[in-house]
C-alpha cells in the first residue's frame, strides 16, 4: 500500500499571528514538504492545480520535475490535473516528458477541480464539465498509445498525423487515477479503463464515499477488469497530530476554524465527527484510519492533508516526521496483514511495464479494454 | 390500503408558531381528505428551525449532517409537501429558503405541493404568489392553485376564522387530489448512472445546465 501526501498549494494567512508567505515561500515550501515526505519514508507527493490567487502551483510539471531531480524514491503525481479545461495534447508531452526525467516515478490524478470559474479562462464552459472529462481523456489516452492520431471532437481544433511527443518512458503512459468528491460519472469513467479511481474523501461523510467506491468497484468488475475487490482505490484524508489528543485540538482549532472551504461553518467536533478529518495522537490516527477499509474494502493509495490553512512549515514538517516515524509503519504492517493476497497494490512504471512485457511474450493485451465498448478512434492503437 | 406521505416543513421560529399552527391545520386537513379518499397517511414534520445551524453549515461544506440529511430524506420521500413559512420583508424568510437551497435540486419534479404562510398583515398575502410560487415552479414542483394566507386576524374568530378554514379545506382538498392520482414518489438515487459510456463521451447523456 502507498503512503503520501497531496496538497491544494493555497496561500493562506496563518490565523494565529496573520503572517501570510509570499507565493516564492510558498511554493519552496511545498517542494521543502516534498523531499521531507520522502526522507521520512513515504511513497507519493502529489500537487494541485490551480489557476487563481490564492493559490500557487499553476504549474505542476514544473515543480515535479524540480522534485524529481532532489529525491530518488518517491512518487510524484497530482490532485488533480485538470482534465477539463487543460488541452489533452499539452498532458500528454507534460507528463510523458516528467517520466522520463523522473525515471518514470510520475502518475497522475485526473479531475474537474473545484473553481468555477477556471473554464472560461481557458476557453471552456463549466456546462461540459463532465462530456469535457470524458473527451479529453479519449484523447489523451490515444496520444499517448498512438504514435500518430488523427482526431477530431467537440472542444478542440482537429489533429491530424500528430505525434506526441517525447513517447511515454518505454512506450508505457503514467498511470491515471480519476479524482472525484460526488461525480459518479467519474466512477464509470475509472471503471472503464480500469483506471484508479480515487476518492477526495475528505470532504464529505464516509457514508458518500463508500458509495462512490461501491460504484466504481462494481463497474470495474462489470467491464471485465477483475473482480470488485481487485479494483485500484485511493483515498484522501486529513490529520493533524500531536503527543497528547488534547494538544493537537488546541493548536488545530484556529486554522480549522478559518480554513478555506469548510471555515466558519460546522465546529472541529462535528467536521471531525462527519468526514475523515481526525485531530489528535498519532494511535488516534492509526485508528480512524485502519476504520477506512472497513467502508471501501482493501484500497491501495493513501494519501493526507498536512500543509494547508495557514499551518507554518515547521509544523507541516513536524506532522510529517510524526507520520514517517510512528503512524505509517503501523498502518503499512496492518493494512497489509489484512489485505488478501489477490488485491493487487497500485501500479507503477515498473509493474505496468513488466505487465506489458509478459503480456507481449504472452499474445494478450494487458490494456485491453471492454469488448463492445470502443468508440470511433478508441479501438485503433 | 394504499399509503401516502404526507410530508410539512414549517419554519417558524417561536414557540407557540402560527406558522406551525397553520401547518398542522393544513396537514390535518390533507391527512383527512387522503383518508377520505382511502389512503393511509404517514406524516413527518421538518420544523426548520431545529436544524437552522446544520443548514448553515450544509451551504458552508456541501454536506448535511446526519439529523439534516434525515428531514431532507423525509422530504425527498414525501407524496405531497406542506411548505409554510413566515412572511418577512415581503418574502419567505431566509431559513425556508435556505433549507430548500440545500435540498438537492430535482428532489422536487412533479412533486404535489402547498405553499402557505403567516404574516403580521394581511397586506403580505400576496408573497405567496411572487415569492414562494415561483421558487417551487423553478423546483419544478406540481404546487396546488390555492395558497393559504393566515393574518392575525385569521386567527381571531368569527367569519374569518370561518373563511381561513374554507381556504385550508379547498387547498388541502388539491394537494390530496394531486397526492391521490400519482404513484408514490420514488426519490432518485444520486449515484445511479443516467447515461451510458457511450452516451458520456459523446455527450448526449449528461443534462448539464
Amino acid at each position: 500500500m502507498q503512503f503520501g501526501i497531496f496538497t491544494v498549494g493555497d496561500v493562506t494567512p496563518d490565523p494565529t499571528n496573520g503572517r501570510v508567505p509570499s507565493e516564492r515561500e510558498r511554493i519552496k515550501a511545498m517542494v521543502t514538504i516534498a523531499l521531507k515526505a520522502e526522507e521520512v519514508g513515504l511513497d507519493v507527493f502529489a500537487t494541485g492545480e490551480h489557476h487563481n490567487p490564492p493559490f500557487v502551483p499553476s504549474s505542476p510539471t514544473t515543480m515535479l520535475g524540480y522534485i524529481a531531480a532532489r529525491t530518488s524514491r518517491l512518487i510524484l503525481s497530482t490532485a488533480t490535473t485538470l482534465i477539463t479545461t487543460n488541452d489533452p495534447v499539452k498532458i500528454a508531452e507534460d507528463y510523458a516528458m516528467l517520466q522520463h526525467l523522473a525515471d518514470g516515478r510520475v502518475d497522475l490524478m485526473l479531475g474537474r477541480g473545484n473553481t468555477g470559474p477556471v473554464y472560461p479562462w481557458f476557453g471552456q464552459d463549466i456546462r461540459n464539465a463532465i462530456p469535457l472529462t470524458f473527451h479529453n481523456y479519449d484523447l489523451l489516452r490515444r496520444l499517448w498509445r498512438e504514435d500518430v492520431v488523427d482526431w477530431q471532437g467537440r472542444f478542440r481544433t482537429p489533429l491530424q498525423s500528430f505525434t506526441s511527443t517525447p513517447r511515454p518512458l518505454d512506450g508505457v503512459p503514467p498511470f491515471v487515477w480519476h479524482g472525484a468528491i460526488r461525480s459518479p460519472e467519474v466512477a464509470e469513467l475509472a471503471a472503464y479503463y480500469g483506471d484508479g479511481f480515487f476518492a477526495n474523501h475528505i470532504f464529505w461523510p464516509k457514508e458518500h464515499t463508500q458509495r462512490m467506491v461501491e460504484l466504481y468497484r462494481t463497474r470495474f468488475a462489470h467491464y471485465g477488469h477483475g473482480s470488485p475487490e481487485q479494483a485500484i482505490v485511493g483515498l484522501g484524508g486529513q490529520v493533524f497530530m500531536r503527543k497528547n489528543s488534547q494538544d493537537a485540538v488546541r493548536e488545530f482549532r484556529p486554522y480549522f476554524d478559518n480554513a478555506p472551504v469548510y471555515g466558519h461553518g460546522p465546529s472541529l467536533e462535528e467536521f471531525t465527527a462527519r468526514t475523515p478529518l481526525t485531530v489528535g495522537s498519532p494511535q488516534q490516527v492509526i485508528d480512524r484510519t485502519l476504520t477506512f477499509r472497513e467502508y471501501v474494502g482493501d484500497y491501495q493509495r493513501q494519501l493526507f492533508l498536512v500543509d494547508h490553512a495557514g499551518l507554518p512549515l515547521k509544523t507541516v514538517l513536524e506532522q510529517l516526521d510524526i507520520l514517517g516515524e510512528e503512524v505509517v509503519p503501523v498502518l503499512r504492517r496492518e493494512f497489509d496483514a489484512l489485505r488478501p493476497a489477490h488485491v493487487p497494490d497500485a501500479p507503477t512504471h515498473a509493474s505496468l511495464k513488466a505487465a506489458r512485457d509478459a503480456a507481449a511474450a504472452g499474445g494478450s493485451d494487458p490494456d485491453a479494454r471492454p469488448a463492445g465498448g470502443a468508440t470511433a478512434g478508441v479501438g485503433n492503437r | 390500503m394504499s399509503r401516502r406521505r404526507l410530508a410539512v416543513v414549517s419554519a417558524g421560529l417561536r414557540v407557540p408558531s402560527s406558522t406551525r399552527l397553520l401547518a398542522d391545520r393544513i396537514a390535518e386537513a390533507t391527512s383527512d381528505e387522503l383518508s377520505r379518499r382511502g389512503f393511509e397517511v404517514d406524516l413527518g414534520v421538518v420544523e426548520v428551525r431545529e436544524h437552522a445551524h446544520d443548514v448553515v453549515n450544509h451551504l458552508a461544506t456541501g454536506f448535511p449532517s446526519e439529523s439534516l440529511q434525515a428531514a431532507l430524506d423525509l422530504v425527498a420521500g414525501a407524496d405531497g409537501l406542506v411548505a409554510v413559512t413566515p412572511i418577512f420583508n415581503a418574502s419567505y424568510s431566509g431559513l425556508f429558503k435556505s433549507f430548500f437551497d440545500v435540498l438537492g435540486e430535482r428532489t422536487l419534479v412533479d412533486r404535489p405541493v402547498l405553499i402557505a404562510a403567516t404574516g403580521g398583515t394581511v397586506r403580505h398575502s400576496l408573497a405567496l404568489e411572487h415569492a414562494l410560487r415561483p421558487m417551487f415552479s423553478y423546483l419544478r414542483a406540481a404546487v396546488v392553485p390555492t395558497a393559504v394566507f393566515a393574518a392575525p386576524e385569521d386567527w381571531g374568530g368569527g367569519d374569518a376564522q370561518g373563511s381561513l378554514r374554507r381556504r385550508i379545506e379547498r387547498a388541502a382538498g388539491e394537494l390530496a387530489a394531486e397526492v391521490a392520482r400519482r404513484e408514490p414518489a420514488r426519490p432518485a438515487d444520486p449515484y445511479a448512472l443516467t447515461a451510458t459510456f457511450e452516451q458520456l463521451l459523446s455527450g448526449e447523456g449528461t443534462d448539464q445546465g
